[in-house]
């Protein structure tokens, strides 16, 4: 069991964009994506604000190419237009069937958004009655994998906000055993008035834009959004020249508390040692200082900030490399957030640029370092390490590295 | 008895009457299903020892004193204060309560 | 890629949580609605947690217990999960929540709870099991899912073992709501009788089964598994015999080596049609056996047809309760392969070994 995997394509829709093109040009421009709610019909739509994408269903069901809105709740319409670019920008034609490929999606959402309107009139039959075949998360991933034409396996992780971590994670090891040539993995969450009104209920949203690493942090904005990359083996990238390589990986767990992380961050330095031990397994004569930049889980609250933190100063000591936040451009994305700063990042090594954390004015004191404030360009970036850390101390952490 | 005696012991009693009445809906909103009221010491800690709640249960406290007290806390930082025991949560309440 | 069953914890619909037991008393329902027959949480949940834990989270906890117990260990080198719906319970308790207060001065906990990987998280937390831990939620494969990748992480590293589980629960409400689908039988007098009546629908279950897989046998072991496959809408109309022939060679097996098929069947016309021409096939050489009348139909069903393959390796003896119609007694057991479909578009293959 062997082999490096590759990621030939990316593709993602978000609160800062439709597609990788917009993202990246909002990205560049300082431009976020949090506001007012205005299409998610919510009580909470002037108090609570979050990186909603500005399109109705029937607006996202024609980007993706489908009528059919009362048997694709928005998650799955969101992981059809990622799915979609992403193939497209790695340039394969899913008739082509040399090479076995995986759909491998995450999600918490799933089909929530059309379950908590109909929950109470099931009764009055169709379509009202339809949340009960579309309201698991395999629903989506299965319309996602139906919409591009694959079969060869489909399959659905849900950790909370490190799922499509794992989601990208167990599709590379798919390819490491040999089972499949291509992963198209990733995840997709939609905005719900489930998701909303749960983490309000944890005190743990800001009223305001989230300023992740700021002394003065309050919480998080919660957001929605796809992406998907495309993984594939050195075989079946043949001459092609990938975007990057993902070459390292690591799920642990905090075993703390169901949405607390412990104190020292205990979770976060596990998953981020054994994904770079994966690293220097993969990279011949790698060091952790060869991280130029970390994409963090930074989420805006009290206790993630304060722990990945420390745990970010025990792994590198003095030599912590840049380090930022990108939810206050997108939101925290839940299900699919590991995958849309995967993209984010990917972003970073292919445009030499590390964007910036925004909102930030002052350090955590107990905290060994600050985010980067100002967006960095022209800086060759090797190796990038990606966060994401969910409910039940699910700790993920990702590395990319430039081809 | 003077006046101000016995509205310290009016107030005495008010104090008492909430402790029980808070204890009953602590069990109830926390499910502690094997413990009575009597089992509770109300200057007992609340959270760490004593009874081992933990953050999940001061959110859910916080709930409970805006929907039974109509007393709203924006920060939940402020929690740990206020539910040290039932005592403390009793006197908050009947500072801040609205009348 | 290939493993042993160390040990199994079962909370089905069977009193099956009791490891010295197998089937010797069967319940039988009559309603399509299985619900599981419990342990006494109180044995193996302190208290302070067991307050304010869901059904599932109670069942999937215990019998991920019973397992580790069985197997002899405290504390696994993974824990992998796989669940279809996930924590219902507390997710129609937000959700009403919700609803009827029209989304003001809602409680936290049934939403904390609601997530899908809630049993996986509690096992770390009461284990302080830091290792790899995920949750597969690919509705009717969930399980095989879940056993996959335990199955890599045991060939990427021989010396770890691995908690698997699969947890699945029905409740009131969605049974009433999938009820109105269609989804189960109008009227069941008993469930021994499930295959007989010709009714359209199945019976409703659910349950929570877990096993350590470990890369090597000990005196503990129940079973080896040695091969697991996979198909989603694989354009068959049926099980396509080709499809066991396949994966069997693949294995070094024909079909006439297999001492025991367990089968998917439930009880719906349409649904256990699909196995007509693999029986045929079998020509009534290969001895069947089918579970769904115990244990319901759901999406983690086939986590109870593996528990039911490892016990009868262990016991060395099939009951007569799960034996089809048509199948001879057979001898000693040493290969078993277990089927399981859901609407014909999730197919998936077990064989089992003895160790």
């Amino acid at each position: 069991m062997a082999g490096r995997v590759f990621v030939t394509g990316i593709g993602i829709i978000c609160a800062i964009g439709k597609n990788t093109g917009e993202t990246l040009a909002s990205l560049k421009a300082c431009r976020h994506g949090i506001g007012k709610i205005t299409v998610l019909d919510t009580v909470h739509r002037d108090e609570l604000p979050a990186g909603e994408i500005k399109l109705t269903n029937t607006e996202l069901a024609a980007l993706a190419g489908v009528t059919d809105i009362d048997m694709n709740p928005r998650t799955a319409l969101l992981g059809m237009i990622a799915a979609a670019e992403a193939l497209q920008n790695a340039g394969i034609d899913p008739k082509d069937n040399r090479f076995r490929t995986g759909v491998i999606s995450a999600s918490t959402v799933g089909g929530m958004d059309k379950t908590e309107i109909n929950y109470r009139h099931y009764e009055k039959g169709k379509p009202y009655n339809n949340f009960v075949l579309t309201h698991d998360c395999s629903y989506s991933t299965e319309q996602i994998a139906a919409r591009l034409g694959f079969r060869d396996m489909v399959s659905t992780v849900s950790t909370a906000c490190s799922s499509s971590a794992n989601s990208i994670m167990f599709g590379a090891r798919l390819i490491h055993h040999g089972l499949l040539d291509r992963v198209l993995a990733g995840g997709s969450d939609s905005l719900s008035k489930f998701t909303l009104n749960g983490f309000n209920a944890l005190m743990i949203l800001d009223k305001h834009h989230c300023r992740p690493f700021d002394k003065s942090r309050t919480g998080l904005n919660l957001g929605e959004g796809a992406a998907f990359l495309v993984l594939e083996s050195e075989e079946a990238l043949g001459s092609r020249t990938p975007l990057c390589e993902l070459t390292g990986y690591a799920n642990a767990n905090d075993a703390y508390h169901q949405t607390a992380s412990s104190p020292d961050g205990y979770g976060p330095f596990l998953s981020m040692s054994d994904a770079l031990q994966t690293a220097s397994k993969n990279i011949p004569g790698f060091n952790l200082r060869d991280i130029s930049y970390i994409n963090a889980h930074g989420t805006g609250t009290d206790n993630n900030d304060l722990t990945e933190g420390i745990a970010i100063g025990r792994i590198f000591g003095d030599a912590i490399p840049p380090v930022s936040s990108t939810k206050p451009f997108t939101g925290h994305t839940l299900g699919a957030a590991a995958a849309v700063e995967a993209v984010i990042s990917i972003l970073s090594i292919r445009h030499n640029t590390i964007f910036p954390n925004l909102n930030f004015n002052e350090k955590i004191e107990e905290l060994k370092f600050e985010p980067v404030r100002e967006m960095i360009t022209g800086v060759t970036l090797k190796h990038v390490l990606s966060n994401s850390f969910g409910f039940g101390g699910n700790d993920s952490t990702l590395i990319f590295s430039a081809c | 008895m003077t006046p101000q005696i016995l509205n310290e012991s009016l107030k005495r009693q008010q104090r008492m009457e909430l402790i029980e009445k808070l204890k009953l809906e602590i069990i109830e909103v926390l499910n502690l299903e094997d413990i009575k009221p009597e089992d509770i010491d109300a200057d007992a800690p609340l959270f760490g020892e004593g009874l081992g709640l933990d953050s999940i249960d001061a959110l859910e406290l916080i709930v409970l004193l805006e929907k039974n007290y109509g007393i709203k806390i924006e920060d939940p930082k402020e929690g740990r204060k206020i539910f040290a025991s039932v005592r403390t949560m009793a006197d908050y309440i009947l500072e801040h309560q609205k009348k | 890629m290939e493993a042993y069953i160390r040990g199994t914890g079962n909370i089905s619909p069977q009193a099956t949580f009791d490891k010295a037991l197998f089937l010797e008393e069967v319940r039988t329902y009559d309603t399509a609605r299985l619900q599981v027959v419990e342990p006494d949480y109180k044995q193996f949940i302190q208290p302070i947690q067991l307050r304010r834990m869901s059904r599932l989270l109670k069942m999937g906890v215990t019998a991920a217990g019973i397992c580790l117990r069985d197997a002899g260990i405290e504390k696994p080198d993974a824990i992998i999960t796989g669940t279809g719906l996930g924590m219902m319970e507390e997710t129609e308790k937000f959700l009403n929540n919700l609803i009827d207060n029209q989304e003001r001065l809602l409680n936290p906990t049934a939403f904390i709870q609601s997530t899908h990987n809630t049993v996986g998280a509690h096992i770390a937390v009461m284990l302080g099991c830091n290792h790899y831990n995920l949750t597969y939620v690919h509705g009717p494969v969930s399980f095989e899912n879940a056993l996959l990748d335990s199955l890599m992480r045991i060939a990427e590293d021989p010396a770890k073992n691995v908690l698997l589980g699969g947890i699945e629960e029905i409740t009131m409400t969605h049974f009433v709501i999938t009820g109105s689908m269609g989804f189960w039988k109008k009227s069941l007098t008993n469930t021994l009788d499930l295959l007989k009546d010709k009714d359209p629908g199945t019976a409703a279950g659910e349950g929570a089964a877990f096993f350590l897989l470990t890369a090597t046998p000990d005196e503990h072991c129940y079973a080896k598994v040695k091969g697991l496959a996979i198909r989603f809408n694989p354009d068959y109309g049926t099980v396509a015999p080709g499809f066991v022939q396949e994966f069997l060679a693949q294995h070094g097996l024909s079909p006439q080596e297999i001492d025991l098929a367990i089968l998917g069947l439930n009880g719906d016309p349409d649904s256990d049609a699909v196995y007509g021409p693999l029986l045929e096939s079998f020509g009534g050489k290969v001895p069947a056996a089918y579970y769904k009348h115990l244990c319901g139909e759901h999406y983690l069903a086939s986590s109870f047809a593996l528990w039911l393959g490892a016990k009868i390796m262990k016991h060395g003896k099939v009951p007569d309760v799960i034996r089809l119609a048509q199948s001879n007694a057979g001898g000693q057991v040493r290969h078993i392969l277990i089927h399981n479909h859901y609407k014909n578009l999730h197919h998936s293959l077990i064989l089992l070994s003895s160790c």
